[in-house]
């Protein structure tokens, strides 16, 4: 089965800074994103996980490389019309619902500020019920739509956050730690309405994400960012059982499972960058099994080849 | 059975990792209330609990729950408009609970009882640096001067893990990482030399991989000073990982308490089982996670009944009018919860506690 890209990242590299202070924050990463899936993209703060996001969203400008969406080049100079398009079919999800939603604002305006920029309602109201279908979509009363955000729970200000990105009628959503300000028993709500919407409105998301276990739960493939670089990406399952990457694994030996027994002798294993001898021999992007690429040089590639020989998926 | 004998009675028959050890802080009944707009609010709502010397005990429950508040008050913390309303918290000769003034607590506070704060961005002071801050508490708890107090300064930096001490004493916060930052916190609250370290969200602020180090670091102080460690925390992975016992807090009050293993695998309180069951670790991929639906009640209203008997599916008529005392299911474990009594009809495990139980017997 052919599955069409929705998004292709080709060697994005975002610099932040000039000559001397220049910083490259993302450093030549590829990935593409399929309709209907949800990619995940996992690394620690500080990786450049949120500036590709950003990139995307052509918040932050690029260095080099192409982005483009169905098709289409977005990133860099690019006309208003479809600069349009983009702003509307791609949209974001923020971390913390406490400080994207405007404390001035009625949950109405909120929700359907995107519509009122971007033109696309009929009349007063047609705009009422784009509203109104959004808020019933996440699970909130259209009677909500006259209160302020203060209102409102943690979770139920996150859910005015989806609300405000379906309005829209978005093909694809940037969900940048959507749930990690969220207590814990709110994140099961979220995470559910997420998994929801995306078989109900045929969504696809980008799930930016530190908490590994959360990520594994909600995506179909995963990405594993290190200092700007996409160090691996694989089918969920295949990365979290047969991860050849030392920093993949490092970052996986320090998943904790609610089950003490196991997690009284859980070892952590401690990455080194200095275990890799790059200025002898460049490491290049390679796909080690089909679907499951690596970053590495040569000689490691072989040895990551070598150690993942017979390793087969265990059903969870 | 009142709680208070079930606490006597706990303390007769331990389990002999901890039977050895007294309770060197026992809190019974304790109730805390705040004054807001004019109404009072109970926010613990007579909570007990006995701490026993060397051990770690993990607190968990979600926000609001009153987790951060009972700890507070053991060290004097409480907002200006929060006091202890009644109930004692017993430790070594004092009752804390009649602790008014400020003099009063400063012979407990960092001396016996020191506390690491979540966020290790505001909890130093940006304008000092690292070495001058350690050796405050140097000065003040462990009444060094000079050379030495400077010297014990450097020992305890490289205690926590931070090399080069020489170089770091003259640093200021902002040149250290957020995890470092987080060993100068700990190193701070260690210098005080306490018996008792609260640590609140240690490791929430913090990148997957430093918590694994932090709580580390935590453990290896914890044998080497024979701290006894009260974690405060959602994240019940880090429970599993570093907690001997866990008390489940809800609405103000400890529902279950328990052994970490008697927690994790035998859960009785609906509410314990149902916070398990939300854990994205254990969900099924394709299946939707379990969700706990509704909010917690609201504390201004004296809460009749069990407090989590709104939000449980399976609750009895009971639940709504009487408070449950605290049911015994082994000797270290605990809950408070009507379908423990004999007449209550039999609830099956939740289907996940059962997913769990398989997996790690593997």
């Amino acid at each position: 089965m052919k599955r069409e890209k929705l998004l292709e990242v080709k060697d994005l590299t975002v610099a932040f800074g000039k000559r001397k202070n220049r910083f490259v924050a993302v450093d030549g990463v590829n990935f593409n994103i399929y309709k209907g899936e949800t990619f995940g993209l996992v690394g620690e703060s500080g990786s450049g996980k949120t500036t590709i996001g950003r990139a995307i969203m052509r918040i932050n400008e690029t260095d080099s490389g192409d982005i483009y969406f169905k098709g289409q080049k977005i990133n860099g100079k690019i006309d208003k019309k479809l600069d349009r398009e983009v702003i509307k079919n791609i949209q974001m999800i923020f971390q913390d619902p406490m400080a994207s939603l405007n404390e001035r604002a009625k949950v109405d305006y909120i929700v359907s500020e995107g519509l009122y920029n971007t033109k696309l309602y009929d009349d007063e109201s047609d705009r009422k019920r784009k509203v109104e279908k959004a808020l019933l979509s996440v699970g909130l009363l259209p009677e909500f739509a006259s209160r302020f955000p203060h209102e409102f729970s943690g979770g139920q200000r996150q859910r005015i956050g989806i609300a405000r990105t379906l309005v829209m009628k978005p093909e694809l959503i940037i969900a940048d730690e959507p749930i990690s300000a969220l207590d814990v028993s709110i994140r099961a709500q979220v995470i559910n309405l997420m998994n929801d919407l995306k078989s109900t409105l045929g969504l696809t998301y980008l799930f930016i994400a530190h908490d590994l276990s959360v990520v594994r739960f909600i995506s179909d493939r995963v990405a594993v960012i290190h200092k700007g670089q996409i160090v691996e990406l694989a089918e969920t399952e295949e990365l979290y059982q047969n991860a050849v990457h030392p920093y993949t694994k490092g970052l996986l030996s320090a998943i904790s499972m609610p089950d003490p027994k196991t997690e009284k002798n859980r070892q952590f294993e401690k990455y080194d960058k200095s275990m890799h001898h790059y200025e002898v021999e460049a490491p290049k992007w390679m796909e080690i099994r089909p679907e499951h690429w690596v970053l590495a040089s040569d000689e490691e590639f072989e040895r990551y080849k070598k150690a993942l020989d017979g390793k087969v998926l265990n059903n969870r | 059975m009142n709680s208070d004998e079930m606490i006597k009675q706990d303390e007769k028959h331990l389990p002999d990792q901890i039977k050895k050890a007294m309770p060197i802080l026992t809190i019974e009944n304790l109730v805390v209330k705040f004054n807001l707009r004019g109404r009072s609010l109970s926010a613990i709502r007579e909570a007990s609990l006995s701490l026993y010397k060397g051990e770690s005990l993990a607190i968990v429950g979600e926000s609001g729950s009153g987790k951060s508040v009972f700890t507070k008050s053991l060290m004097g913390l409480l907002d200006a408009n929060g006091w202890v309303d009644s109930g004692t918290i017993q430790y070594k000769t004092y009752d804390l609970a009649q602790f008014k003034k400020e003099k009063d607590w400063l012979k407990i506070r960092g001396k016996e009882i020191a506390m690491v704060f979540q966020d290790p961005m505001t909890s130093l002071n940006p304008l000092k640096t690292i070495g001058k801050q350690v050796r405050e508490a140097v000065v003040k708890h462990q009444g060094l001067k000079g050379r030495e107090a400077t010297n014990a300064v450097y020992d305890i930096l490289e205690n926590v893990g931070i090399d080069a001490p020489r170089k770091r004493y003259n640093q200021y916060p902002f040149e250290f990482s957020g995890g470092m930052r987080q060993r100068v916190v700990i190193a701070i609250a260690v210098a005080c030399k306490p018996e008792i370290l609260i640590c609140d969200e240690p490791t929430t602020a913090l990148d997957v991989t430093i918590q694994a180090q932090i709580m580390e670091l935590i453990g290896e102080l914890q044998s080497k000073y024979g701290l006894t460690v009260i974690y405060i925390t959602h994240d019940l992975g880090v429970v599993a990982h570093v907690a001997d016992r866990v008390a489940v807090m809800y609405a103000g009050d400890i529902v279950e308490i328990g052994l970490s293993e008697e927690i994790f695998y035998d859960p009785r309180h609906p509410y314990t089982s149902a916070l398990l069951a939300s854990l994205p670790q254990l969900g099924i991929k394709g299946e939707p996670l379990y969700a706990i639906k509704g909010t917690p009640p609201n504390l201004f209203k004296k809460v009749e009944g069990d407090a989590f008997a709104f939000r449980n599916e399976k609750a009895l008529k009971i639940d709504f009018v009487k408070r449950p005392p605290y049911f015994k299911i082994s000797e270290t474990h605990y809950a408070k919860t009507w379908l423990m009594d004999e007449r209550a009809p039999k609830v099956d495990k939740p289907k996940i506690i059962e997913l769990l139980n398989e997996r790690s017997a593997k």
